[in-house]
């Protein structure tokens, strides 16, 4: 790896925000439209406690939805790889229910679920479980052929065949879907949040727009973006962790 | 020891049934080591696969030790043209996994394994993965793979066709050492000329198409064999011309 690497990415982020600051200061640009950088500072220096407390409760809702959907879209991708009959039937129903905009339900969760944190989590539960279930049936079932002769070979049971290996050979791609989730994770709760606005992140945005406090809806959306990047950057960490070796056969 | 009595083996395709093997009569004595010979698509793979009780025949029967093949058997081992290794295992932990799927006491067998490694040439490679190793090295995990289910009967397909030239002869050479100081019942496919006439007792040519057996050679060398510099490289030739010959004009 390269020492010289961080550098690249963190002269990206510095120019763009020099960018927006710049154009905020030579064309004028009152802070009711766009926010200068400071602007934003200033506004999460006005409220610090508030800001984290309700990003403190995104994250709660992102963290449990999204959870619950690993937990979940493993199990359905490992009980629909059970067998080559289920797997057929059930692949179209899941792309059909794919393809539904996850975002309409929201309104709708809040007519089931109330107006808690529930509809929240099963909204960022709803929009993660897809990509998780799907990469991990294709990652199931793309066991190369010699290594299923091999465990064939071995006599190996079922069992031992998945442990073994289908599971280990499926953990790579378990982990883009993984990834795609948890980008998808943040937006869930978000869009959740504004169509219930009673707590988080997304509630912010929604108030301060109401009251025409821009620079408080730019460091709300600050955080988010933060907090989904962390979350992001962590399940890579535990990719690293887990399969140090894919990155090597990829590359 | 192995003996297939008039094995057709036929596959469907969408142009109707294609004929793989036809009529094979062939007997391999204990300790033998034959070579299967032939052009791309005689079959040899086939030939295998029903040895190892991976497919069955469509007609004819398969026998090893005068028990008929229906499913894999512990003491029959086929080793693949890939080396097929589990990327997140280590070269010792690839060569245990038929121990730890077999249920086979481990602490023993690991001492066998890091045997078998250092055997091969692959002292101090015991902990690397399968991308740190070239593909010669990982042929040579695949071949401990194999041996540590101390086979009676080793089946090869090719298992060396996917490397460079020099170390083709580097391992055909270190498997003639093997195969004289332990002895298993061998059936080794290839398209080398030179490799079958270096390690076989006996050469199975096979023709295209229906596969068939064309002729069996016995190679009358004695062992240890070379590719070249040795006192028998006139009748050495003369074998690789023979075999040549059969080949070509198939």
């Amino acid at each position: 790896m390269n020492a010289s690497r961080p550098v690249l990415p963190v002269a990206g982020a510095l120019a763009a925000i020099g960018i927006w600051w710049g154009a905020t200061a030579v064309f004028g640009i009152r802070p009711l439209f766009l926010p200068a950088p400071p602007d934003v500072v200033a506004a999460f220096r006005a409220q610090p406690g508030y800001l984290l407390c309700e990003t403190g409760a995104t994250l709660l809702e992102t963290v449990t939805g999204f959870g619950l959907a690993v937990l979940l879209g493993l199990l359905i991708a490992v009980t629909l790889t059970a067998s080559r009959t289920l797997e057929r039937a059930a692949l179209p129903v899941l792309v059909a229910l794919n393809s539904v905009p996850k975002v309409a339900v929201a309104p709708l969760l809040v007519v089931w679920l109330g107006f808690g944190p529930r509809p929240k989590v099963v909204l960022v539960l709803l929009i993660c479980v897809f990509p998780i279930v799907v990469a991990t049936m294709a990652g199931l079932t793309s066991t190369p052929s010699e290594l299923g002769e091999l465990s064939r070979s071995l006599s190996a049971s079922a069992w031992q065949t998945y442990v073994k290996i289908r599971l280990p050979w499926a953990l790579p791609q378990v982990f883009t879907g993984l990834k795609v989730a948890v980008s998808l994770a943040v937006i869930g709760a978000v869009v959740a949040e504004i169509s219930n606005p009673s707590g988080g992140l997304g509630a912010v945005v929604v108030l301060s727009g109401m009251s025409f406090d821009t620079p408080l809806a730019f460091a709300a959306i600050v955080l988010l973006a933060l907090l989904s990047t962390a979350l992001f950057y962590l399940v890579v960490a535990v990719e690293r962790l887990l399969v140090p070796w894919a990155r090597a056969i990829a590359g | 020891m192995i003996g297939l009595d008039r094995v057709s083996r036929t596959f469907p395709t969408r142009d109707g049934e294609v004929t793989a093997l036809s009529d094979i009569d062939l007997r391999v004595d204990k300790h033998e080591f034959v070579a299967v010979i032939g052009r791309s698509g005689c079959g040899k793979s086939t030939l295998l696969r029903l040895m190892a009780g991976l497919l069955a025949p469509t007609s004819g029967t398969v026998t090893v030790d005068g028990a008929p093949v229906r499913r894999p058997r512990a003491d029959v081992v086929l080793m693949h043209q890939l080396p097929a290794l589990l990327p997140w295992r280590t070269a010792l932990g690839n060569v245990m996994l038929p121990v730890e799927i077999r249920r086979l006491p481990r602490a023993d067998h690991r001492v066998k394994a890091a045997e078998l490694l250092d055997a091969v040439g692959l002292t101090g490679f015991h902990h690397r993965h399968p991308y740190e190793l070239s593909g010669g090295m990982q042929q040579r995990v695949a071949l401990c793979r194999a041996l540590i289910q101390q086979p009676r009967v080793l089946l090869m397909d090719e298992p060396f066709s996917a490397l460079d030239a020099l170390t083709r002869e580097e391992l055909a050479t270190q498997l003639q050492a093997m195969h004289m100081s332990a002895p298993a019942t061998t059936v080794f496919v290839t398209h080398s000329i030179a490799e079958a006439v270096l390690l076989a007792d006996r050469v199975v040519v096979l023709s295209t198409r229906p596969g068939r057996v064309r002729q069996v050679l016995d190679i009358a060398l004695p062992r240890p064999r070379s590719f070249g510099h040795s006192a028998h490289v006139a009748e050495a030739a003369g074998y690789v011309a023979e075999l040549h010959d059969l080949l070509l004009h198939d």
